[in-house]
């Protein structure tokens, strides 16, 4: 049961329903890819993943290795490894990444627990290297400022310290040129392994040349329409949206 | 985030006892010549300070209270039923020792001499009315560094106390400047001669310990040409059911060349109105800087003033008020320039939280005749809640051509995302408020010696555990 469990679930803000009876596992190790065209709920499901308090879940379940998430705050889901790279990450003016991580890490830690201020460094350099970031960075204040590919690179930097057991990436590669692309891409590729489960939220397959997923699923008005290998996100390049939709078919496994 | 446990550890919550009283000296509740004559008597004034009380306290009796611009909160104070002396009638000790076991034991549970042992040059503790301790490091004293109570310092060193006393800030200055001036009690005198740098800063510890009562310290710090001082203050009440008095009067001077730093972390009880009045004064090439921070209090009403009166002089106020529920925080500063080439910086930054009031008041005034003056005055404002409030009222007059003045305010709430993206990480709601707050005063904290950024740091995660949830 080492898998994130997504099961009918419903999603609504304000009356509108926007995630609609969407069912979805990610066993850890294994990279799932949710492809789907503006306003399908991809973003709204990362979020409501995650706990934002904007969106009411009105049926199905949420189990992240058979515990219920929905029953967690925000913080707590996030402490027991689950982590969501943001399409848009906020700004943290004054807080340094240095200060913000070593919190986070911190928060982790039980009561009384000190993180060892060296390694936490050694660590920090180790992962900003493998981004390509420069260690002036740690001194400057979260996503204050940031160009876009800083703020994506920021947010798989704390993806590499925090190592949840599960990983949502919100639309990771937009805004980013090729060469920031390929560094994200090389990122997260070094931290895929058997004790990571990834969701990679994407509009594009152009990242998927990248970050290869073991599975793809594409979503259109809140529901997956079609699961399979790979070779999906291709075949979906080439045939568009339109062509997912109309061959909709129950997803691949459940 | 956890800090490190500080060496100044004045939070509300090692702040909220008290001890029985044991006061030997008691000048009765409410204001009358007779308890002026009775502060006179157990002090044993000399004439001159007697008849200043007096003026004192005609003065007082005479103005209004400015509620015509400031907060009407004011007006529940009773005068009549606070008590203006309290002491237990025996002079300040010069080792712990000698100090009175309840009294000794108040102040090593707020950490007093162990941070004398580890950073200080010397330490005045002051319980209610007196100083009852104060001592000096032996290295620094013979520097010539004087370093003593305000009674202390006028009766052994009249010819300097006398020459400023009241010169920065007269008695009709305001109502509560008038009303020290007729009862003050306690506070510190400094002298440090000309040349003299003292590496490690000095500090008061002002204690109030009694209920229906009001403390009403005098410091006057004086640093001859070329010579360097910080001087720093710390102040703890425990929470009574009746308001509680406190209204010092605070002058320095810095001739020719000298630097003061006066740094104050003031953490009253709820129930306290902090009115105070500082203001420097700055000599050519002199520089006053005031770090003040104000996180507790029912009502604080204090603008740290500059008066840069030589070419060159500078003056600085860096503050930090944070307001929670029921309180209001009425802080600012003001800037007089009254030479060329002076130039003075406020960096105000407030916190409201819950329905607690922050009001920046400022006041910067370059005269015509001058010429090459600069001010840069930048106040921002935090929002937690949507019950807080804040207010900012910049009085700024800049005449004359060659002159600079740069204004900034910014207000800036701490957004439901910007939280939730916190929570995201692993912090709580209440962690992840108190680092966005600890962010937006980041860059002024750092200017603060480290013992203070630590000590304010950790008061900020103990108000924002608070207000949150």
């Amino acid at each position: 049961m080492k898998e994130l469990n997504i099961e009918k679930l419903h999603i609504a803000v304000g009356d509108q329903e926007i995630v609609r009876g969407l069912t979805l596992r990610v066993p850890r190790g294994e990279v799932h890819a949710l492809m789907g065209p503006n306003g399908s709920g991809k973003s709204t499901l990362a979020k409501v993943l995650a706990g934002h308090p904007d969106y009411h879940v009105t049926a199905g379940k949420i189990l992240m290795d058979g515990e219920d998430l929905l029953e967690l705050e925000p913080d707590e889901r996030a402490r027991r490894g689950l982590f969501l790279a943001f399409q848009y990450p906020s700004e943290i003016p004054g807080v340094t990444i240095a200060n913000f991580l070593r919190a986070a890490l911190q928060s982790r830690l039980p009561e009384g627990g000190e993180l060892e201020a060296t390694d936490y460094y050694a660590k920090l350099y180790e992962k900003m290297e493998l981004l390509g970031m420069d260690r002036s960075f740690t001194s400057r204040a979260v996503n204050e400022g940031f160009s876009g590919g800083e703020k994506k690179r920021t947010e798989i930097l704390q993806l590499a310290m925090l190592e949840p057991k599960y990983a949502v990436l919100d639309e990771t590669d937009s805004g980013l040129d090729i060469d920031a692309l390929k560094t994200v891409a090389h990122g997260v590729n070094s931290l895929r392994g058997p004790d990571l489960g990834i969701l990679l939220i994407t509009h594009y397959q152009r990242l998927l040349n990248y970050i290869v997923p073991d599975h793809v699923h594409v979503m259109v008005a809140g529901r997956i329409v079609r699961s399979g290998r790979k070779e999906l996100a291709l075949e979906l390049e080439e045939r568009g949206y339109d062509w997912a939709r109309d061959g909709a078919v129950e997803p691949a496994f459940r | 985030m956890k800090t490190e446990s500080s060496a100044v550890d004045i939070n509300r919550n090692i702040g909220d006892f008290f001890y029985p009283e044991a006061h030997v000296r008691d000048a009765g509740a409410g204001l009358s010549e007779r308890t002026v004559h009775y502060i006179s008597d157990v002090k044993e004034d000399p004439d001159w300070v007697r008849e200043y009380r007096l003026r004192g306290l005609k003065t007082f009796l005479e103005k209004p209270l400015p509620t015509h611009w400031a907060s009407k909160d004011l007006e529940a104070i009773d005068f009549d039923k606070i008590r203006y002396y309290l002491s237990p009638g025996t002079e300040a000790k010069r080792s712990w020792d000698e100090v009175p076991e309840d009294i000794k034991r108040t102040f090593e549970r707020l950490g007093i001499p162990e941070q004398e042992r580890k950073f200080l040059a010397g330490v005045e503790a002051q319980f209610d009315s007196e100083a009852v301790y104060s001592n000096i490091k032996k290295a620094v004293g013979e520097q010539g560094v004087i370093f003593v109570g305000s009674t202390e310092g006028l009766k052994n060193y009249p010819e300097i106390f006398r020459k400023w006393f009241g010169k920065v800030i007269p008695i009709a200055d305001n109502k509560f400047s008038a009303l020290n001036s007729a009862v003050f009690s306690g506070g510190s005198f400094i002298y440090v001669p000309p040349g003299v740098k003292v590496k490690h800063p000095l500090q008061a510890y002002f204690r109030i310990n009694a209920e229906n009562f009001g403390q009403f310290e005098r410091t006057l710090i004086i640093a001859d040409e070329g010579s360097e001082v910080t001087y720093m203050e710390g102040c703890t009440a425990p929470k009574f059911n009746t308001p509680t008095l406190h209204s010092a009067v605070v002058e320095l001077v810095a001739l020719k060349g000298a630097k003061i730093q006066y740094i104050t972390v003031q953490n009253w009880a709820s129930n306290v109105f902090n009115l105070v009045t500082k203001r420097g004064l700055a000599h050519e090439n002199a520089e006053v800087k005031w770090i003040d921070c104000n996180i507790g209090s029912r009502l604080t009403m204090k603008y740290p003033s500059v008066i840069m009166k030589g070419r060159k002089a500078r003056g600085e106020v860096l503050s930090i008020a944070l307001a929670n529920d029921g309180q209001h925080q009425d802080t600012g500063a003001k800037m007089i320039h009254a030479a060329d080439e002076t130039t003075s910086n406020i960096v105000s930054k407030s916190i409201s939280i819950g329905k607690g009031r922050a009001t920046y008041r400022g006041l910067v005034h370059v005269p015509k005749h001058l010429k090459h003056c600069k001010n840069n005055t930048e106040c921002d404002a935090l929002l937690i809640n949507a019950t807080s409030r804040t207010d900012t009222y910049p009085a700024i007059t800049v005449r004359g051509t060659g002159n600079a003045v740069q204004h900034e305010a910014s207000v800036s709430q701490v957004s439901s995302e910007q939280i939730f993206y916190m929570q995201q990480r692993g912090l709580t709601e209440a962690q992840a408020m108190s680092l966005s707050v600890n962010g937006f005063v980041n860059d002024l904290v750092r200017q603060f010696p480290m013992e203070y950024s630590v000590e304010l740091k950790r008061l900020i995660e103990l108000e924002m555990e608070g207000s949150v949830g």
